[in-house]
C-alpha cells in the first residue's frame, strides 16, 4: 500500500460524494418530526360495571382515537375490569393549577357542615 | 409415515388446530419488546396468550382422545417437527411489523370463520372450543385490520411495506382451505361425514372477502402468486419450524417437568 492509500483508507479526505453520503449522521430520535419521535399520549377512563361513572385509570400512547380505545382494552380491562372505555387526548384536558392550589381548595377544608356526616346513610345507598 | 399419521381422526384434527394456536402464539410472543410501541408489545403478548389458552385447551382434549399417556405438555414440548400438523403460515419468521400484520389478518380472518361453524360441530368440546375462541379471533382479526388500514394508506413507505407483507405470506394462504394437497387429504373425512370438523374449503369465500374489504379500504393489491406452501397438515414443514421448535422446546427438553 501507498502512502497515498492508505491516508484514503484512514481519513475522509479522498472519498467521493456517495461515500461521504454515508458518514452524514444519522438522525437522533429526539430531531425526527414529533409524528416519528412519538404518539400522542391519552388519559383513559374505564367505567367497571353499570351505574358507576368512568373513572380516570391512567393514559397511554396511540397514533389515534381508534388505536387508543384499543390499546386500552388492553392495558386496562385485560382482567375484567371494565364495560366501557373513553380516551381523551390529554393535549385537550385543561388542569387546575399547582400555584393556585389555596385559592382553589383551602377555603373548603373549614366548612364541615358542606359534608352529609350529620346523618344516617340507609345501607341500601351504594357508591355515594 | 408420521408418528401422527397413525393418530385416531378425531386427535389428529384437534392437535392440528391446536399446532395452529400454539405456533402462532410463540411468533406473537417474539414481538414483545420488539414492537414499534410499549403499547403494541402489549396487545400481541394478549392476542399470543388468548392463541396460547386455546392451544392449551384443544392439546388437553387432544390428549384425552388421544388416551395414551401424553399430556398437554408432553404434546407441546416433546413432539417433534414431523408430529406437528399446522400450516406453513403460523410457523414463517415474523419479518417486519407489516408481515405479521398481514399474517395475522389472514390468519384470523380464517380462524374466524372456522370458529363461527365449530362451534355447531356434533363434538361438544371442539363446539365448547370454539365458542370461547371465536370472540378472541374476533379481536385478533380487528386489531389486524386497524394496522393493515393504516399501513396501506399511510405514507409511500408505509404503503409499499404493508403491500410487501402481503406479497410475502400470500404463498402461504392457500393452505388454510385446501383439503386435498400430494401430501394427504385434510381433515380426516370421517370427521367431516360425522359433523365433527369443518370442511375448511367452505371458509375460503368468506374469509377472503374479509380479507378483500380491508385490502381494498386500504388502497392495497390482493397479490398474485405462482406458488403455494402445502404438507403442513401431514407435518412437512419449512425451515423457520426447526428453529422456532427449538426455542420453544429446549427448556422442558433440557429440564424436565420443570415449574415456576
Amino acid at each position: 500500500m501507498t502512502p497515498e492509500e492508505s491516508s484514503a483508507a484512514t481519513s475522509s479526505a479522498g472519498w467521493t460524494d456517495q461515500q461521504k453520503a454515508h458518514l452524514a449522521p444519522v438522525p437522533r430520535l429526539s430531531e425526527a418530526p414529533p409524528s416519528r419521535r412519538d404518539w400522542p399520549l391519552w388519559e383513559v377512563f374505564v367505567r367497571p360495571r353499570r351505574g358507576l361513572s368512568h373513572g380516570h385509570v391512567g393514559s397511554l400512547h396511540a397514533p389515534d382515537a381508534d388505536m387508543a380505545v384499543r390499546n386500552a382494552r388492553d392495558l386496562y380491562t385485560r382482567r375484567g375490569e371494565g364495560v366501557s372505555i373513553w380516551v381523551v387526548p390529554s393535549a385537550q384536558i385543561t388542569a387546575s393549577s399547582p400555584d393556585e392550589k389555596d385559592a382553589f381548595f383551602d377555603p373548603a377544608a373549614d366548612k364541615v357542615y358542606r359534608h352529609p356526616t350529620f346523618y344516617e346513610i340507609p345501607d341500601e345507598v351504594q357508591h355515594l | 409415515m408420521t408418528a401422527c399419521a397413525t393418530l385416531p381422526a378425531l386427535a389428529r384434527y384437534t392437535i392440528g388446530l391446536a399446532d395452529d394456536a400454539l405456533v402462532l402464539a410463540q411468533r406473537c410472543g417474539e414481538w414483545i419488546t420488539r414492537a414499534p410501541q410499549l403499547e403494541e408489545d402489549v396487545a400481541l403478548a394478549n392476542i399470543g396468550l388468548d392463541l396460547l389458552g386455546q392451544a392449551r385447551s384443544l392439546l388437553t382434549y387432544a390428549s384425552q382422545v388421544e388416551d395414551d399417556g401424553r399430556d398437554e405438555d408432553d404434546l407441546a414440548y416433546l413432539r417433534d417437527e414431523r408430529d406437528f400438523l399446522n400450516v406453513q403460515l403460523v410457523e414463517q419468521e415474523n419479518g417486519d411489523f407489516a408481515v405479521s400484520m398481514a399474517r395475522l389478518l389472514v390468519f384470523s380472518a380464517y380462524s374466524y370463520e372456522l370458529y363461527r361453524r365449530l362451534q355447531r360441530s356434533t363434538d361438544e368440546t371442539l363446539a365448547a372450543v370454539a365458542a370461547k375462541a371465536i370472540k378472541e379471533v374476533d379481536y385478533h382479526r380487528d386489531h389486524a385490520r386497524e394496522w393493515v388500514l393504516r399501513l396501506g394508506d399511510g405514507t409511500d413507505v408505509s404503503h409499499e411495506r404493508m403491500q410487501t407483507g402481503l406479497d410475502t405470506v400470500w404463498p402461504y394462504v392457500d393452505e388454510l382451505f385446501a383439503t386435498t394437497s400430494r401430501h394427504g387429504s385434510w381433515p380426516p373425512p370421517e370427521l367431516l361425514q360425522n359433523g365433527v370438523a369443518v370442511d375448511p374449503s367452505q371458509l375460503r369465500e368468506p374469509a377472503i372477502a374479509y380479507v378483500q374489504q380491508v385490502i381494498d379500504d386500504a388502497t392495497l393489491d390482493l397479490p398474485t402468486v405462482s406458488w403455494a406452501a402445502t404438507g403442513g397438515r401431514q407435518g412437512i414443514h419449512s425451515s423457520p419450524m426447526g428453529h422456532l421448535l427449538a426455542e420453544l422446546q429446549h427448556i422442558h427438553r433440557s429440564y424436565p417437568g420443570a415449574s415456576w
